[in-house]
């Protein structure tokens, strides 16, 4: 569980793809940090570019709209050396199902090496990704997983915990269509950490406890003695009576502030995927406290976490190099 | 192949093990068919043999029961024949060991006036193959706003009032629906789902959360029947509640039936053969309306057919094309092609011990009969030589390549079943005939 190893290891990682975090095994995980540590370095540095993807073609096909993990995918290909095209689909305009067929097997035709794929539908990078014969990597699918939100999240914890074993985690708010906060059950839940979920019941999904999480209704009491604070993104539409009465009732007793962030360690540290809704599931000044806040440093390590996934998936095209 | 119903010989089928659920006959015999009808039957008929001038059919000791009536199958034909039509259903249902079948009116354009029951009937005569019924619809358009001409319909020969794969949601609409249809005895039949609690792709529970699938709780299914069950009480009407699902439903139907009701209900062979981890990953064709449920549900439901709570058997055969099942989760249509697995599927039920022979068949011949006044469904003087040969111990695994459906849309395929179709009979012709 330290970030680098004092023996060396092969970095194995048998799957083709990342399509989840759920299967996946500690070691596996760990070893994906592990090479993420080294590219938090390179980043850092005044060489951030290698020429290790040189020749290969990544593709960031994106059906919904995500500024932020395309860019994070686009920079991690860039500074790894890889021919980057971003495409984006529009897929409410579009008849569904065929085109997602369709455009696999159109870009197939391309020889892409890496396909990073974002859709609105959970289960479609699967089924994408049975359709081509190129490495995907799942940057979201619907409700479902998005697995390299929950590595950079785990990096982002162990680099200032030293550990994810034996941390207490609260995963707060919308749950039930939330598919960063399946992924981070699974993960550090894997990894030896606690996971609690707070929540109204409309936004939590059945038969949650059954992922190994305890569950929660009150925010004072999730996050008591927690370690991690995670947040998550309320969208606008379930704001105005379908799953919660209004912005002001679920900031009152769901928003985390000052006063309910009290309830949990003294060194207690917050974390959210972004974008943020400022006055809705967080306080403001909450979200800036640098003493508190890790979200800048989440966002830094997604460039070098994507940059780990790129290197490890590409291997067997590289002939193993390491 | 024999001739025309009448102009074909008359047919000994000897060396046969009967069983005609409805009169409890289960003993070696012989069946005389003559000018399309059952005249003549029993263990000692043709006992000193076939009489010259009559054509004789050696059963082979296998056995002979009435052909098999799925009271729920969808056609596909007006609109959808890309997907199946009234001839290669046909063909599929004949294999299948059924003679009957009753088809949904949720076609384009919707059965839901004199013509649309008049063009099925024309177009089954042209096919010639198994008898086609259909349903009309319940409501307009299926928009369950305006009840349809019941009495018009059912004069022109539907069997019954549904609005297929939808529910009659307004419980005023349903209300009229089953107190109007009394006049003429019609029968409404419900896709029993609280439309607002069934927007969702899968069993609501833990497998839904794992994939990220919005869940359809066992309740959707629940309160539309029991409210339905109100209805039924204040009106009087006749109730078929279709495919039923889960636990909660069989037991408030057994209540229902104990308080005298005139209700029925039928299931299909997924809900008792499957339960939601067949989802998997994402496999489209595990993806049925209602949807799977649970293994409690799923041995609900095998025990409510063993002890007559549910009535009948019905493929709910919904054939679909590649493109429409490979999608994700979400936006696959639901359903099975289900016309060549009824027989296999369902006898499993009798495999497992929970129920005789005679009694499986009930669910698929004699009860849905009476349900829907169809003829058929009887081994009997007199009726329809409708009939079905088949091995009820052979041992095979499905494979949908082969299905005759124009659709292959199932989630059994290399799935291990026993017992097979050997030969259908309609009318006295032989329709279907295994390759053996």
């Amino acid at each position: 569980m330290t970030p680098s190893g004092s023996r060396s290891r092969d970095l194995g990682f048998p799957q083709r793809h990342l399509l989840g975090i759920e299967g996946l095994a500690a070691d596996e995980i760990t070893n994906l940090l592990d090479r993420a540590e080294s590219y938090v370095a390179q980043n850092r540095s005044g060489q951030k570019k290698t020429d290790l993807l040189r020749g290969l073609t990544v593709i960031n096909l994106f059906f919904e709209n995500s500024t932020r993990t395309r860019t994070s995918f686009e920079l991690a290909g860039k500074r790894l050396g890889a021919d980057v095209i971003n495409m984006s689909v529009s897929w409410s305009s579009i008849k569904k199902g065929e085109t997602l067929i369709d455009t696999a097997m159109t870009l197939n035709a391309m020889h892409p090496d890496v396909l990073v794929v974002r859709h609105p539908d959970s289960g479609a990078v699967l089924l994408l990704s049975e359709k081509v014969n190129c490495v995907v990597i799942n940057a979201g699918d619907g409700s479902h997983e998005h697995p390299t939100q929950a590595l950079l999240d785990a990096l982002t914890i162990r680099r200032h915990k030293g550990r994810l074993e034996g941390l207490t985690v609260a995963i707060c708010g919308d749950i039930l269509h939330s598919r960063v906060a399946r992924s981070n059950i699974h993960l550090l839940g894997v990894m030896g950490a606690r996971v609690r979920v707070v929540a109204p019941p409309t936004l939590l999904p059945a038969a949650i406890e059954r992922l190994g999480v305890e569950v929660f209704y009150d925010m004072r009491k999730a996050l008591a003695g927690c370690d991690i604070v995670m947040m998550l993104r309320l969208q606008t539409e379930r704001m105005h009576g379908s799953f919660v009465p209004s912005i002001r009732e679920y900031f009152h007793f769901f928003g985390l502030d000052r006063d309910k962030l009290s309830a949990a360690k003294d060194d207690a540290l917050i974390m959210h995927p972004g974008p943020m809704n400022r006055g809705v599931e967080i306080d403001s000044d909450l979200a800036d406290d640098i003493d508190r806040s890790l979200i800048r440093q989440q966002v830094e390590m997604g460039v070098a976490v994507r940059m780990a996934c790129l290197d490890v998936l590409t291997r067997p095209l590289r002939g193993n190099a390491p | 192949m024999s001739g025309a119903k009448n102009g074909a010989p008359p047919t000994a089928y000897v060396s046969a093990r009967l069983l005609d659920p409805d009169s409890r006959l289960d003993a070696p015999g012989a069946v005389l068919v003559e000018g399309g009808r059952i005249a003549d039957l029993g263990p000692r008929l043709f006992a000193d043999g076939v009489p010259e001038g009559i054509r004789r059919v050696d059963c082979g000791g296998h056995c002979l029961a009435p052909g098999l009536i799925d009271m729920r199958v969808q056609l596909r034909e007006p609109g959808e024949e890309h997907k199946e039509t009234i001839v290669t259903a046909g063909h599929a249902a004949a294999r299948g060991g059924i003679t009957s079948m009753v088809a949904l009116p949720n076609t384009e354009p919707v059965i839901d006036d004199v013509a649309g029951v008049e063009f099925i009937a024309r177009r089954a005569r042209e096919a010639k193959l198994v008898k086609v019924y259909t349903y009309a619809a319940a409501t307009r358009r299926l928009e369950g706003q305006e009840i349809t001409e019941i009495g018009l319909l059912a004069e022109f020969g539907a069997r019954g009032f549904t609005d297929g794969l939808k529910a009659i949601a307004d419980a005023q609409v349903m209300r009229r629906a089953l107190s109007y249809a009394r006049t003429f005895d019609q029968i409404i039949v419900q896709h029993p789902e609280e439309p607002a609690l069934a927007d969702g792709a899968m069993n609501e529970g833990e497998v839904a959360t794992r994939l990220g699938l919005a869940g359809i709780p066992a309740a959707a299914e629940a309160i539309m029947i029991d409210r339905d069950l109100r209805l039924v009480a204040l009106t009087g009407g006749r109730y078929h509640a279709a495919h039923v699902s889960t636990a909660a439903a069989v037991e408030a139907i057994r209540q229902a039936k104990a308080r005298g009701l005139r209700v029925t209900c039928d299931t299909a062979p997924h809900y008792f053969t499957l339960n939601e981890t067949a989802v998997g990953a994402y496999r489209t064709f595990a993806k049925v309306s209602p949807p799977l449920r649970t293994e409690a549900d799923r041995q609900a439901i095998a025990e409510a057919v063993a002890d007559g709570t549910i009535d009948a058997i019905a493929s709910d055969h919904s054939p679909h094309d590649q493109e429409a099942k490979r999608q994700p989760f979400a936006n696959a249509e639901p359903g099975i092609a289900g016309l060549e697995t009824l027989l296999p599927l369902s006898l499993a039920l009798f495999h497992q011990d929970r129920l005789g022979l005679l009694d499986m068949l009930a669910c698929l011949t004699s009860r849905p009969a009476t349900i829907l006044g169809l003829p058929g469904g009887r081994l009997a003087k007199g009726a329809p030589a409708d009939l079905m040969l088949f091995d009820p111990e052979l041992p095979w695994l499905i494979d949908p390549d082969t299905f005759l459906s124009k659709s292959k849309n199932s989630p059994f395929d290399q799935h291990p079943v026993q017992g097979k179709v050997l030969a259908t009979v309609v009318d006295g012709r032989h329709i279907y005939e295994t390759e053996t």
